[in-house]
């Protein structure tokens, strides 16, 4: 365990030292943007608008970080051979793969508390002070970060089995898939039964982002209900694991030249 | 119990994703390391020195064959606490500062925050960064990368230290500095298990190597018994010699070289010395220098294993034409 802390707080400080935090600039200034053009617009629709765009901001913000810092985290280490100094230490491929993947996690919870900090000042700027539905956003926030958990397990095993620029195909690929499962199982349920099948199948085993994306509800003030909040974390907990044991499995047969 | 021990280990490397064909690196290699012992791994580029290193620190693995490092299977990521690695050529990251990075090391190695804290001043005197602790390492010069790979392979202070090409990349005093250390670790009782393909070094430092060529293991013993005085060739440098002098020394089959007004005539090692210099000195040559060379260079070694003949008692014309 304390040794998946060690690679994980230096995955932490190498993101922070390598600017991945620099995001935060971008996102402050286009919350003060959006506070100052839609701080002329009606007060009911400003709000929702707002919430939107914040969420969403932190939402692909986030996954940028998740796919491009993911897809590059072990094969960086392979690449350099920084790799060689880890292994030859006392350490496990598998507590390699987690203390990478929770200093990723750890590093977009950051990010993430930020922006939400960030959204939120803007707000109380734009409203003048918080009511309690305006706290709504914060169940999508932890959604953004489940599915953020989901990407990083994605891109990890991507990273393990081909090229960078492959594992973001991918993995962009299967969020955006991910995003539209919901549409694929009304198309197969219309279809004929090869392609029902085939569809169902599929919706079966790719990760379901649009289950976990509670943008729009949040925006206008709605909760999901507490039995679904735990549905869709198990879920999303259950899948991340999968990935990685699967990303282990590769990674502990896989020859470092 | 050996500190090493290695049964006919062996590692074929797939020459493409998709292709069946396999190249051999390793050819079921067999040795053992005795502990507290210096132990050299000598061959030329692409011997297999660095396959052995990497399955060993288990970074590769085997096609077939086992080995164990102080009794315990490669297997065994515990033995891991008790040795050290230098790769070749390292890397390390760029964010860190020498300190941060020898840290990090000694975590990994399961390390207390004093205990690296204070390790991580010791070794980085030992190597000589003490006044770079804080500077990040992508201003490290190739030299000072390398000191810091030995230090962070002592961080915790290991029993058996694996060194691939440690002199790599260092100035003739990170040499010597590197060689003392590698002493100071011996008389310690530390096992060192390094590779190289200069002769000097393991010259000066190991107690027995293991010569590699093309996968196979081709000696193994004391540099003094691989390398026989047969290989040795003696050497005699004349200053702008009468012709008559060189008539007079060709009976004796020398390679010569011109170099400006000196002329350098290389004799097989069992050749009567004192009958060259007789000769050179009754033609009228005025010797600058008669001396013993030594094989220094592996390459040549293996050369010379090839053609079935030592360097020195090849004929004076074909090495001629290799001075070209």
């Amino acid at each position: 365990m304390n040794r998946i802390a060690a690679i994980a707080v230096h995955t932490f400080k190498e993101s922070v030292r390598e600017k991945v935090l620099y995001n935060l600039v971008v996102f402050a200034l286009l919350m003060i943007g959006a506070g100052l053009v839609l701080g002329s617009v009606s007060v009911g629709i400003n709000e929702v608008a707002l919430v939107n765009l914040g969420l969403s901001a932190v939402s692909v913000f986030g996954l940028l970080i998740a796919v491009f810092i993911g897809i590059s985290l072990v094969w960086k280490e392979v690449d350099r051979r920084t790799l060689y100094n880890v292994l030859s230490k006392p350490v496990a491929r598998s507590e390699f793969i987690l203390g990478k993947s929770l200093g990723l996690v750890l590093t977009l919870v950051v990010n993430t508390a930020i922006m939400t900090a960030g959204f939120y000042l803007v707000l109380w700027y734009e409203k003048g002070r918080l009511s309690g539905a305006d706290w709504a956003p914060l169940q999508a926030v932890y959604f953004i970060l489940l599915q953020l958990t989901l990407v990083v397990g994605i891109a990890l095993l991507f990273s393990a089995i081909s090229s960078p620029a492959l594992s973001a195909v991918f993995t962009l690929s299967l969020y955006v898939i991910g995003n539209l499962l919901g549409d694929l199982r009304a198309l197969g349920e219309q279809s004929g039964t090869a392609l029902r099948g085939l569809l169902r199948g599929l919706s079966m085993i790719l990760p379901d982002f649009g289950a976990l994306s509670d943008i729009a509800p949040a925006a206008h003030g709605e909760l999901m209900p507490a039995s679904q909040i735990l549905t869709h974390s198990v879920y999303a907990v259950l899948y991340t694991i999968v990935l990685l044991s699967a990303t282990i499995l590769i990674f502990e047969r896989k020859d470092l030249r | 119990m050996w500190a090493v021990e290695i049964t006919e280990l062996t590692k074929d490397y797939r020459l493409g994703f998709w292709s069946r064909e396999r190249k051999r690196a390793l050819d079921h290699l067999s040795l053992t390391v005795e502990r507290g012992e210096v132990f050299g791994l000598l061959g030329p580029n692409g011997a297999g020195k660095t396959t052995l290193l990497k399955l060993l620190l288990r970074l590769i693995f085997p096609t077939a064959g086992t080995a164990s490092i102080l009794g315990r299977p490669l297997t065994d990521v515990r033995a891991h606490a008790r040795i050290g690695y230098l790769p070749e050529n390292p890397y390390f990251y760029d964010h860190l500062t020498a300190a941060e990075f020898l840290n990090y090391a000694g975590w990994l190695c399961g390390l207390d925050t004093a205990a690296r804290r204070d390790r991580s001043r010791k070794l980085l005197e030992q190597v000589g960064l003490a006044a770079s602790a804080g500077v990040p390492l992508r201003r490290f010069s190739k030299g000072m990368v390398q000191r810091l790979g030995i230090a962070q392979a002592l961080v915790n202070d290991p029993e058996v230290i694996f060194l691939d090409e440690p002199m790599s990349g260092l100035d003739p005093l990170g040499r010597r500095q590197v060689r003392d250390l590698v002493l100071d670790l011996r008389r310690n009782g530390k096992t060192i298990f390094f590779s190289t393909h200069i002769l000097p070094d393991a010259e000066a430092l190991c107690d027995r190597v293991a010569v590699l060529n093309a996968g196979r293991l081709q000696d193994l013993g004391s540099l003094q018994e691989i390398l026989r005085a047969s290989v040795d060739s003696i050497e005699l440098v004349l200053h702008d010699p009468p012709p008559q002098a060189l008539e007079a020394l060709a009976r004796f089959n020398p390679g010569v070289t011109r170099t400006g007004s000196h002329v350098r005539l290389e004799f097989s090692a069992n050749v009567d010395a004192d009958a060259v210099l007789d000769a050179a000195r009754g033609a009228g040559a005025r010797v600058v220098s008669l001396s013993p060379v030594k094989l220094y260079s592996l390459e040549d070694y293996f050369l010379s294993r090839v053609r079935g003949a030592t360097p020195g008692s090849e004929p004076s014309g074909s090495k001629e034409a290799e001075r070209g």
